[in-house]
């Protein structure tokens, strides 16, 4: 793979979700850079969800190719593709997803446990830890603390640093800012891509909020990539 | 880490787990402790008399003679004639002898006849000798010694006198006979601290306005009048038989067995024992078998315990695997989880039988006359220990498997 192959890229994919009133999708077409920060604009039932399941390999394509990284993800196992997930891409996500029982640093460092290219290029990942969080406009001493005791404009940066932690080429969020607050919400946009600039990460956020399309370098609409259909139990 | 988030996510649901753990301590503490009764009441019985060679009596089962003999259990089908006694005690290979005449009670006690050689000779828990623990041993006729558990049941002390009952449960009283306490000797743990130590003497001295198991009629002999008699006894119950050389004993049992005078036993008491333990195998067996169904239905309970958090827990999976975590990783999470617990519960439930044992000894003791001894962790139950964890991990894999399967499905991408 050269440095200007799409780091995603959809085939002609199509799918559909098991089931008697299933739901289908099928993108012909759709790139991604390097580096590049894209919106995926869409309103409920557009597909997102199942676009980034198809991302991240946990539902596979019935026929087309998925491609991250230049890998066709279908192509691998599926305990391969568990960890091509966990060094490719990093997640963040609308309810944050965080370990409400374990602290910061552990849910910071969770997914270089399962990545060990990731973990190699962290060589000291407390302080990376602690780094990420000073960058994210956390306290230094929040490490420990537990991640259910924070605030949730705080829970959605320690989601940010999980992502984050390990440099991966790509991060997808998936309506990260909804659940916050207008001002938490500028400011929490502005780290993320502060961070994901200088690291030349691919971020890929999916959301409803055509508001932030200005602080993106391109704006992808669903209808215009994706066509879906319902079958009719 | 992954042990570490484990633990929290335990942490997490510290009320069930607990619940659950102290189930799994609660139902191993009853294994061992049913296990450690068991070894110690083997023991304690075993302890009960050390140091005899043999035990002799009129021919009946082995165990019936060790019963009636050592433990005051059961009665004696017949006795053992004096003379026969003696001839016995002149043998060359018999180093000493000991008579026991029982068949009167005091109260709910058995009064037992010997002569002085039994505080020298019998011996329990590893060789240890009867001590007094307050007065004397017998003097006069009618002096008595006290087991421990005699004196402090009935409240006797030092010159109280006390009527002997003719026979077991029975209304008719030597009262013209009453023994004078001597003695109370200190607790042993054996059926001693239950008896009521006469002279052998004393024994006939009793009867001797006795006949066919009812006083003559209008005849009472005063007391100083019976102590010139002559009152050697016709028969005894048994004899605790010490021989010379360990060597000569199946030769002393086996003439013993085969006298021509009368028909009688001897027996080995570690043999006897062993009889007995045989017959009382069976109930030991389902003693183990419900205590060990008592560990399996908490450990089942466990499995319940983790099935009805698979639930809210989705999220939580489904975070492991967003961040790249195989199912298996879910799998093993579960189980670890499931041992994690399990080994808790059985540390704990170790800690239970010891903290038990500590307040139980005692009391147990006193009430029983079962000495539990408090020794160290035995490999046996660490296998326990082992095993309980083993089969923790084997039930979790139900609820872990469900996991597994829910986590493929669900994948990263559940909203709860």
């Amino acid at each position: 793979m050269t440095e200007t192959d799409p780091i995603l890229h959809f085939e002609d994919v199509r799918y559909r979700w098991p089931g008697r009133a299933s739901f289908g999708l099928n993108i012909p077409d759709l790139r991604v850079a390097r580096s590049e920060t894209v919106l995926l604009l869409g309103e409920s039932g557009a597909g997102k969800s199942t676009l980034l399941s198809l991302i991240c390999g946990t539902v596979l394509a019935e026929s087309g190719r998925v491609l991250v990284a230049g890998q066709n993800i279908a192509a691998l196992s599926a305990g391969r593709r568990d960890r091509f997930r966990a060094e490719q891409i990093g997640l963040i996500f609308q309810q944050f997803n965080l370990l409400p029982f374990a602290s910061v640093q552990d849910n910071i460092l969770l997914p270089l446990r399962f990545a060990p290219n990731r973990r190699k290029r962290v060589t000291d990942m407390p302080a990376e830890a602690k780094r990420l969080c000073i960058d994210l406009g956390l306290p230094q001493d929040v490490l420990s603390a537990k991640a259910g005791a924070l605030s949730v404009g705080q829970q959605q940066r320690v989601a940010a640093a999980r992502a984050l932690i390990g440099t991966p080429p790509m991060i997808i969020a998936d309506e990260p800012t909804s659940s916050l607050d207008a001002a938490t919400q500028a400011t929490f946009l502005e780290l993320l891509f502060a961070q994901s600039r200088a690291h030349g990460t691919t971020l890929l956020m999916v959301s409803h909020d055509a508001r932030l399309s200005s602080q993106f370098d391109r704006v992808i609409h669903m209808a215009d990539i994706a066509k879906t259909d319902r079958e009719r139990a | 880490m992954i042990l570490r988030l484990a633990l929290g996510s335990l942490i997490a649901r510290a009320l069930t787990v607990s619940m659950t753990i102290l189930a799994i301590a609660l139902s191993v503490a009853l294994f061992l402790g049913v296990e450690k009764i068991r070894t110690g009441a083997k023991a304690s019985f075993a302890d009960t008399i050390s140091g005899t060679d043999l035990i002799v009596g009129a021919r009946s089962g082995s165990v019936q003679l060790l019963l009636y003999s050592v433990f005051r259990i059961g009665n004696a089908t017949n006795n053992l004639t004096w003379q026969s006694y003696q001839d016995i005690a002149a043998r060359p290979q018999v180093d000493w002898i000991v008579p026991i005449s029982l068949g009167d009670s005091h109260r709910q006690f058995r009064v037992m006849g010997t002569t002085p050689a039994f505080f020298e000779r019998y011996k329990y828990r590893s060789g240890q000798s009867l001590a007094v623990q307050d007065g004397a041993i017998m003097d006069d006729l009618f002096d008595t010694v006290l087991g421990a558990d005699v004196a402090a049941t009935l409240g006797y002390k030092i010159g109280d006198p006390i009527v002997v009952s003719h026979g077991l449960a029975s209304f008719s009283q030597h009262k013209d006979q009453p023994f004078r306490v001597s003695g109370i000797l200190e607790k042993t743990g054996t059926p001693v601290d239950r008896t009521v130590i006469v002279s052998l003497r004393a024994i006939e001295a009793i009867h001797v306005d006795w006949q066919s198991g009812a006083q003559r009629p209008g005849q009472s002999t005063p007391a100083d009048v019976i102590r010139n008699m002559d009152l050697e006894p016709q028969a005894v119950s048994a004899a605790l038989v010490g021989v010379k050389s360990r060597l000569q004993v199946f030769g002393l049992q086996r003439s013993i067995n085969e006298y021509p005078q009368e028909p009688l036993l001897a027996i080995l008491p570690g043999v006897a024992l062993q009889e007995l333990w045989q017959i009382v195998g069976i109930a030991e067996t389902a003693l183990i078998a419900v205590s060990a169904m008592v560990v399996v239905t908490a450990l089942i309970g466990m499995m319940a315990t983790i099935f009805s958090s698979l639930n809210e827990r989705r999220r939580e999976m489904a975070i492991f695997r967003a961040m790249g975590a195989r199912p298996r990783v879910v799998l093993a999470l579960l189980v670890l989880e499931a041992m994690l617990m399990a080994a808790l519960g059985a540390i704990l439930g170790l800690a239970f039988l010891y903290v038990g044992l500590l307040i139980g000894q005692p009391l147990i003791d006193s009430a029983f006359g079962l000495w539990l001894p408090i020794e160290p962790v035995t490999l046996r139950e660490i296998w326990v220990l082992v095993g309980v964890v083993v089969a923790g991990a084997i039930v979790s894999m139900v609820p872990a498997l469900r996991a597994y399967r829910m986590s493929l499905a669900d994948g990263m991408m559940v909203k709860i």
